[in-house]
This record gives C-alpha cells, structure tokens and sequence, in this order.
C-alpha cells in the first residue's frame, strides 16, 4: 500500500504506516512532505483503480458515494475483491465507516443526504489517497438550449444542484471563477455583441468588464484573485489582453493574426497559456503575464491543441486536441511534452486537487458535461441540467 | 443583430489606437472602434441562492464602459445580402477569389444608399472548441471587413459579430452542413427615420 500511494502522487505519505488515526491526524498528515521525483506521465491514465466495496446505503447515498469514488479512482467491487471497505447507514443521516489499511468512522449531520454522502466520499478520498476530496465542490457552466441562446449555471460537481445565475435570454459562454469567491466573468450576447460580465453571485450585481468593439471573451482570473486575462479584438485581431479586475491597467499582450484564445494562468501567475497559430500551425503557446516574447509549448503527437487548463499544482497541462473531426482531452507536464490522450472530449477544467477534469463530452453530437479521474483515466457523465451544458468551469 | 456605432471624433481615436499599438501591429489590421458610451455598469443577475451555501459544516472545510447597442435606431435587413453570404474553407479565414463577387455586391449595396451600414456575422462549424471558434468567426468577420474597407467602404459603416459555432446555418454533422455553417452573413443596416 506504501508503494501504491507512493506511485499514485509521485511522493511518499505517512499513511501507509497508519492503521488507525484520528481524523485530525488525517488531516494534518495530508500535507505529506516532498518528493521522490518519478517520472510522472507515465501514472497519467494507467493506473490502476484502488478496488473499494459498498455496503449498507442505497439510493441517494449509495449514488453519490459510488459517484464520488469512482471519478476518483475506485472501482466499486464486491467485498472479496476489494482492499478497502465502506459501509454505514443512512438514517435521515449519514453514519459511514471506512476499513482497510485506513480505518475511520464519523457521523454527518446538518445538510441534506446528498451533501453528507459527498462529505463521507471526501474523508475515504483524503484517508485512502492524501488527497481532499472533490465532492463538496461546484461548477459553473453554459447551459444552451435549441437557437443558440442560454444562461450560466452553478452546480455541485456532479451537475446536481443547479441553478442560473444569468437570466440574458441572450448565448452565453466562458464562465470563469474568482478564486476564492463566490464571483464570476462569463461573456454574454445580452448586449448583441460578445462581451464580458462580472457578477457577484451572492449579491446578483454585476457589471461590465469588457465590452469593446469586437470580440470581448474567455476571461480567465489570475490565481491572485487580481487580474483577468481575456480575448479582445479591439486592435484588429483576436488577441490575449489582460487588466485588473476593475477593468484598469488593461495592456494588449499578444499581437498575432492567429485568432489566440483560450488563455489560462500559471499557479503562480507568472505565465499566460493560451492557443494560437505559429508558422501555419496550431500551438499552445505561453506568455509572461507581464507582457514580453511568447514561448511555443512542445505537444508532440497532439494536432490542433487548445483550451489549455494549468493544473493548480503546476505540474500539468490538460487540453484537447483535433482527433478526426472532433477532440481528445489530453495531459501533459506543464513544461511542454509527449501529452497524454485520455478520451474523446472538450474544454477540460482542474478539480482544486489537480487530478480530476470536468470537461464536455458529445453524446449524438449533443454536449454533456463528464467528470475524469486523469490517472485512472475512469469517467462519468455528470447529471444534465438544462440543454446542451458545456464549458465548464471548476470552482478554485 | 444590431449594432449602433456612433462616436464623434473616431478617427482620432482610431488614430490614437493605431499609434499605441504601432510597435506590433501587423500590416493592414484596422481597429476595431469604439461602441458609444453609456452607462451599462450597474445590473442586476439572480443571486445563487443562499441555501446552497447554507449548512456547509460539512465542507469541513476601461475600461471605460461602452454602450449597449440600440435597436431602435436600426432596422436588420437579413434578406437583402443573404444570396451573398461567403463561405470558408475548414480551419481558415481567407477569403477565396470564388468569394470575391459576393464581396462586390456586397460593396455595391453599400455604395447604393450612404445611410447603410452593415453587420458582418462570422460563424463556424461544429469541429472546433467553442472559444477557439469564437475567435475564429471574428477572423471570417475581419477578413470581410478588411476586404471591404479595401473596396472603398469607410470602415465606421462596417460592424462585426462572432457568434462561433452557436448559429449554426444548417443542422446536420457532415461537410454538406458544415460547408454551410463556415460563413459570414451580412445583415444591411437602414437607419429608422428620426432615431
């Protein structure tokens, strides 16, 4: 088990000594200490399932739990096969044991079934891996419907809980989340023309960040909460643009005729990643947040790569990339590399733990938001909300 | 779609715009200019609903503003040029010498009648991501526009829209429909009399 986890995340943990702990050891002990350098691409979608088993919930709780778990790289088996245990009841409220090489037990209280069955898959998640859990977490989205219009909407990660937080009547797109706030840029056609929205989601005020002649879209927050990145094609061309949340300091960074898009910031904010066209072909691409020469990032195998995501731990790049007439969500370091393909999909988005994507798969060439463990390579279509949901974006 | 461009002083600040942005600007972009000013800050959205945060013990833990467009001063003529919309190759916004009459009478609708304006809508098929082609159908849209400033047309007559691949001009899944949906379409602008 010492060695699984060692592999799994590429550095050791005190888990695998631990049979019996208290939570708050748990918790404390899920900052584990550096790094045992691997190579780590070739963990991304090879390895194996952790084999859990499930007894004693049923309906809600039993599809949350086996949800959660398996978008995090469990497969749900029979008790004999399986290396670790959970069970428990679900008597108006959560009661969940996990056994195994990691021991624990906790009663949830105070929200609904939902909600304490996702909290429970989060104590196994972080117990067995060291990782936190995902499924207390949110989403933002588009939502469209026949004719091209739609509105943002927020859920919990799995597409439950949804609700609108735009009411343009009018096609929307790019939802982007403020770092730790409950605050959102998205680009909307409410005023005929492409442009960028902030909207405080617990206040409903919202303003314009952007709304220039052209094209005002894909904003993307700094980690900082600070500044936004975006695509305007106010000088001519669509380009990448950056400026502070309240719209000052806005400088022009990238000056191609390649239609740039996409942009996405480095976890330290130092950089700018972003899809563009050099010599005729399409490249991702980074540039200093400051402005300066772009460098091309290497992505050997991949055709047509865009919508680049940095993981929050600046280890990885996910994007896709042009399979036939349709795309693949593909991983690599994010220094630039050999990616690797996961499945069909599009706009790949970083869980806050950096090993899971939301993105949007086509069913019937209908958009349907999926949730992908990137080491299992598992994944499962998330619950549609309203439409053809697609763009999402993962709350950080 | 409508568009309401109005702006006093715009060749100044198209200048203004073309001197900053000298240093890197590539050969024959034109800018973009201005959307009027007006107040489009303060607005309201429906709040995420309290509740859904409520209970979370459990998650243990410029850019000056311009103006909305005004409807009311334009009437969308979507027939006149909807014989002359262009189309693109896959992946591309150049436009084809076989687009090059479309263009022309395009150019002569304009030349008919100084009150026109038009609105170039650039669109995309569905093989491609969304943002990706957002900008894309900004590119179909500028290529028109500057080959149109090229014919003679001032460029304050000319708007331009991108609507990706969310306005599809046919449904289906092969090249036929897509062929189709890579396109720009121009809408004639006639300005409404006392607006």
């Amino acid at each position: 088990m010492k060695n699984m986890i060692k592999n799994l995340f590429g550095r050791p943990c005190l888990f695998g000594f631990i049979t019996t702990v208290a939570f708050v050891a748990i918790t404390e002990s899920a900052q584990c200490q550096s790094a045992i350098p691997i190579n780590p691409t070739i963990q991304i979608g090879l390895t194996p399932p952790i084999p859990i088993s499930i007894e004693g919930f049923e309906g809600e709780a039993l599809s949350v739990l086996e949800f959660d778990l398996y978008v995090q790289g469990f497969s749900i088996v029979p008790a004999s096969q399986a290396q670790y245990h959970i069970s428990g009841s679900e008597g108006g409220n959560i009661v969940g044991r996990l056994s195994g090489a990691q021991n624990f037990s906790r009663s949830y209280n105070g929200a609904s079934i939902r909600r304490e069955a996702h909290a429970f898959a989060d104590d196994v998640v972080l117990a067995v891996t060291g990782k936190k859990g995902i499924g207390q977490t949110k989403i933002a989205f588009k939502a469209e419907e026949a004719g091209g219009s739609g509105e943002i909407y927020v859920s919990d990660f799995d597409g439950h809980n949804a609700q609108a937080v735009t009411a343009d009547g009018a096609i929307v797109a790019a939802p982007a989340w403020v770092p730790g706030r409950l605050a959102l840029f998205y680009t909307s056609y409410k005023l005929g023309n492409p442009d960028i929205f902030y909207s405080d989601l617990s206040t409903g005020q919202r303003r314009v960040l952007a709304a220039f002649g052209g094209l005002n879209t894909s904003a993307a927050v700094s980690p900082d909460g600070q500044r936004v990145a975006m695509v305007l094609s106010r000088s001519g061309d669509p380009n990448i643009w950056v400026c502070n949340t309240d719209g000052s300091s806005l400088r022009q960074l990238t000056h191609t005729r390649a239609d740039d898009s996409c942009p996405c910031w480095s976890p330290n904010g130092r950089w700018i990643c972003y899809a563009t066209k050099i010599h005729s072909r399409r490249r991702l691409a980074k540039i200093s947040a400051d402005g300066g020469e772009p460098e091309a990032l290497s992505t050997t195998g991949a055709p047509d790569p865009t919508e680049p995501d940095w993981s929050p731990d600046g280890k990885w790049i996910a994007f896709c990339s042009q399979s036939g007439d349709y795309f693949n969500i593909c991983v690599m370091p994010a220094e630039g590399s050999e990616p690797v393909v996961l499945v069909s999909g599009e706009h790949p988005s970083w869980s806050p733990n950096s090993r899971t994507l939301v993105y949007n798969d086509l069913i019937h060439y209908h958009p349907v938001l999926s949730v992908l463990d990137v080491f299992t390579k598992q994944h499962k279509n998330a619950h549609n909300v309203a439409g053809e949901d697609s763009e999402p974006a993962w709350e950080k | 779609m409508l568009k309401k461009l109005i702006y006093s002083g715009a060749i100044a600040m198209a200048a203004a715009i073309v001197a900053t942005g000298c240093a890197h600007k590539p050969v024959g972009v034109t800018p973009i200019p201005p959307r009027p000013e007006a107040n489009v800050g303060d607005q309201t959205a429906p709040t995420y609903p309290q509740q859904q945060l409520a209970n979370q013990s459990v998650t243990s833990q410029p850019l000056a503003e311009n103006g909305p467009f005004d409807p009311s001063k334009w009437t969308q003529d979507r027939d006149a040029l909807a014989a002359n919309t262009i189309h693109f190759a896959f992946d591309s916004a150049v436009i084809r010498d076989s687009e090059t009459a479309n263009l022309q009478a395009v150019a002569a609708a304009l030349n008919s009648d100084k009150n026109l304006n038009l609105m170039i809508e650039g669109n995309c098929d569905e093989r491609g991501t969304e943002e990706y082609n957002r900008s894309l159908g900004e590119r179909r849209a500028e290529a028109a526009r500057e080959a149109l400033v090229g014919m003679g047309i001032d460029v304050n007559r000319l708007h331009t829209v991108s609507y990706g691949k969310d306005k599809p001009a046919e449904h289906g899944h092969d090249e036929a429909a897509w062929s189709k949906n890579r396109r720009d379409d121009f809408v004639l602008l006639h300005p409404k009399t006392g607006a």
